[in-house]
């Protein structure tokens, strides 16, 4: 009866959530209608958060599940198509969604450092680990390298690597989750964060993978509807078509001349030039440093390697990538135009303008904190934008008087393009999706890594089902509340955290993996060095600049760490590998088995293989 | 024989194409992801429905590529599979 049920849910697939998509829309009408007849903001706000929550925790009842396979890895029956939109939601956080967009608008150019990294990594993913990783076939990540380098110390220091990146990522995202409950609950930010908490936990304690997944997709929907609903109006209003992404050109040109007019040096469209407008080489290696470290990082980070165990086939998880980059690409191909609308907005309606007449949204996100206009000498007490900003009092709004948070850009395009509140309410919505749906996929990795691989594996190989699952269960919870508690203490820098994961990742993990699969002499000595080597130099060069003030290498950033790591482990891997005894012929069979989609994996001995 | 149905021979020809295809995918991954925006700044200077060029090819080009390249790598692997006859059932 059980199996019956769960095979019509998967071929109804297209049905359930066309029906879920529909739903949503009426929903966001009925809502705009609510506001019309006259209902509160804030009570629009209440529904929107609630109601969506409410949403994702029915489903994670609804999947909840007994069995260890749909725990770990939803049973293997994702179809690639949905498996992408899951990882699409699951990529997209809250830096995504909110910040992706003001980092556009404050760097121009230099910032598509993060869309091209941030997407060109899952071709090395498709290419070079999702088929082999998923025809290996067990739950995690440390599971393959345990197999393929010798077992228990291997796995071990890819467990300390998933937690260094995965930890620092899923506390920026509760602290993400905790600022937008907040601002559109009207509650404390420590409120907030554990309100959040809860709606996480409702997602993925029940039903483990299998409720995250389809959560996820759920989330994935709502974002996307969220992200695109507000520029594709904006871009109506200024260009007259409704396609920003093709639009923005248009934009991008106007805000070029307004550019010259006004003065600015750093153009939004020049690429490699530093802040006084010039050509600098040191500004074209650190954009193509950072590059190289998100796209290595991408395919290196485990809640992420881990989405792609969960579909049926090889074949469908080579699919899967494309569609998942398919999903992402949507969102990220609009990001530019988001930071190019809001530029020409200010650049024609906002600067050089009096201050009288300024467009009403400058003053309303003013007072929320995210904007400032500095024009009086006491404008700080106005604005808390504008600490330390001394304006020149003559009534009229200078470029250097103008500050804005890279947040406001996604945030106040509904009320920038003139659009009822309820399109407002849908951003937060799209957000917290955004946001809840990256937690989920993070939180379920740490605690499986720790449940499933520090338990399990390492501790009490002959634990039951049950056990484990409240072990996995439990872990869970824990977690998750150390994160919230995390979160809660706003700890400094947390976009340059998630940033410094993908290096962590990359250095730690990255060759470990590719080498272990592609290179047949790779011995587990030569693994285990490699990855300490690249974690180690990375981490290194990390803290040793951010807080003992260690001058830069070459001035590489050290945001871009992993520019270090990344070859020193691979290097590693290589020497050391060459000094060691190679690998048995049962080790080279057990390669050999994995790089083909067809036939049983052919463990060496001191392999376990699934319970 | 093996589980899967291979040969040595076929095995090691086999493995042979997949990294062909492999060297070949990444090759033109390169080229968008870094080879490409070394000439951003020349490319600036052609402009289509008012997209400077170099910037364009960032914010939109590259990311085009990229997952057109993913099905189409996706495909042409299953292809060699499926002359080997290791593809799953």
């Amino acid at each position: 009866m059980a199996q019956a049920q769960k095979g019509d849910f998967i071929s109804n697939l297209g049905r359930i959530y066309g029906i879920y998509t529909g739903g949503f829309i009426g929903f966001v009408i009925l809502l705009g209608i609510l506001e019309q007849v006259g209902v509160p903001d804030k009570i629009i706000g209440y529904l929107f958060v609630f109601l969506t929550i409410g949403v994702y925790a029915l489903i994670g009842i609804i999947s909840r599940t007994a069995q260890l396979s749909e725990y770990y890895v939803a049973g293997r029956r994702v179809p690639a198509f949905y498996n992408g939109m899951a990882t699409g939601s699951d990529w997209m956080s809250a830096a995504s969604f909110i910040g992706m967009a003001g980092t556009l608008y404050a760097l121009g150019y230099d910032g598509l450092a993060f869309v091209l990294g941030w997407t060109g990594g899952y071709v090395l993913v498709a290419v070079l680990l999702a088929p082999y990783l998923r025809k290996f076939g067990q739950y995690t990540v440390p599971d393959f390298l345990g197999a393929r380098d010798g077992g228990n110390v291997a796995r071990f220091i890819g467990i300390v690597v998933l937690l260094a990146a995965s930890f620092t990522y899923v506390v920026a995202q509760v602290y993400g989750v905790g600022i937008i409950t907040s601002r559109f609950l009207g509650l404390s930010f420590e409120v907030a964060v554990f309100v959040g908490l809860l709606g996480i936990l409702v997602c993925s304690m029940l039903g483990g993978m299998r409720a995250v997944t389809w959560t996820q997709v759920a989330q994935y929907i709502i974002l996307i509807i969220a992200y695109l609903i507000p520029v594709i109006l904006l871009s109506a209003r200024d260009t007259g078509i409704p396609i920003p992404q093709l639009m923005y050109g248009e934009a991008l040109q106007r805000i070029t001349e307004l550019e010259v007019q006004l003065g600015v040096v750093k153009y939004h469209v020049a690429p490699f030039v530093d802040a006084e407008g010039n050509y600098s080489t040191i500004a074209a290696v650190n954009f193509f440093a950072l590059i190289f470290c998100l796209m290595v990082g991408t395919a290196s980070l485990p809640h992420i390697l881990m989405r792609y165990f969960t579909t049926p086939s090889v074949r469908e998880a080579r699919k899967s990538v494309g569609w998942s980059l398919f999903f992402i690409f949507l969102l990220y191909f609009t990001a530019p135009s988001y930071a190019a609308f809001a530029k020409l907005e200010v650049y024609q309606n906002v600067i050089g303008q009096p201050i009288a007449s300024l467009p009403a949204w400058v003053a309303n996100w003013g007072a929320v904190g995210l904007v400032g206009a500095c024009d009086a000498t006491n404008a700080a007490e106005l604005f808390s934008m504008c600490a330390g900003v001394a304006g020149n009092n003559d009534g009229i709004l200078q470029l250097a008087e103008f500050k804005i948070n890279n947040d406001a850009i996604v945030l106040a395009t509904p009320e920038i393009a003139g659009l009822p509140y309820v399109i407002a309410g849908l951003v937060a919505a799209g957000g917290l999706a955004a946001a809840l749906s990256t937690a989920d996929g993070l939180l379920l990795a740490i605690a499986n890594a720790l449940s499933h691989d520090i338990y399990y594996r390492m501790i009490d190989s002959k634990a039951d089902t049950r056990r484990r699952l409240f072990v996995a269960r439990t872990l869970l919870i824990l977690v998750a509340i150390l994160a919230a508690y995390t979160a809660s203490t706003k700890p400094a820098g947390i976009l340059a955290m998630v940033a410094w994961a993908f290096s962590l990742a990359a250095s730690g993990l990255f060759p470990a993996l590719v080498m272990g699969i592609w290179w047949k002499r790779t011995t587990a000595v030569g693994a285990c060095c490699g990855m300490a080597a690249g974690f180690g130099i990375s981490l290194f060069y990390l803290i040793g600049t951010q807080y003992f003030g260690m001058p830069l290498w070459w001035g590489i950033k050290n945001i871009s760490c992993g520019l270090f790591g990344i070859p020193v482990a691979f290097l590693v891997t290589w020497i050391v590998s060459m000094l060691t005894t190679a690998p048995s012929q049962e080790m080279q069979d057990f390669i050999d088995s994995v790089r083909v989609p067809r036939g049983a994996v052919r463990h060496a001995t001191g392999q376990v293989g699934i319970e | 024989m093996p589980q899967d149905g291979l040969t040595p021979d076929k095995s090691i020809a086999h493995w042979h194409k997949t990294r062909s295809l492999m060297w070949t995918t990444l090759a033109i991954w390169f080229v968008f992801s870094f080879f490409i925006h070394i000439f951003a700044p020349s490319l600036n200077e052609i402009v289509i429905i008012g997209f400077p060029l170099g910037f364009y090819t960032a914010a939109q080009g590259s990311l085009i590529v990229f997952v057109i390249l993913i099905f189409w790598f996706a495909s042409r692997q299953n292809r060699i599979d499926e002359e080997f006859g290791v593809q799953e059932d």
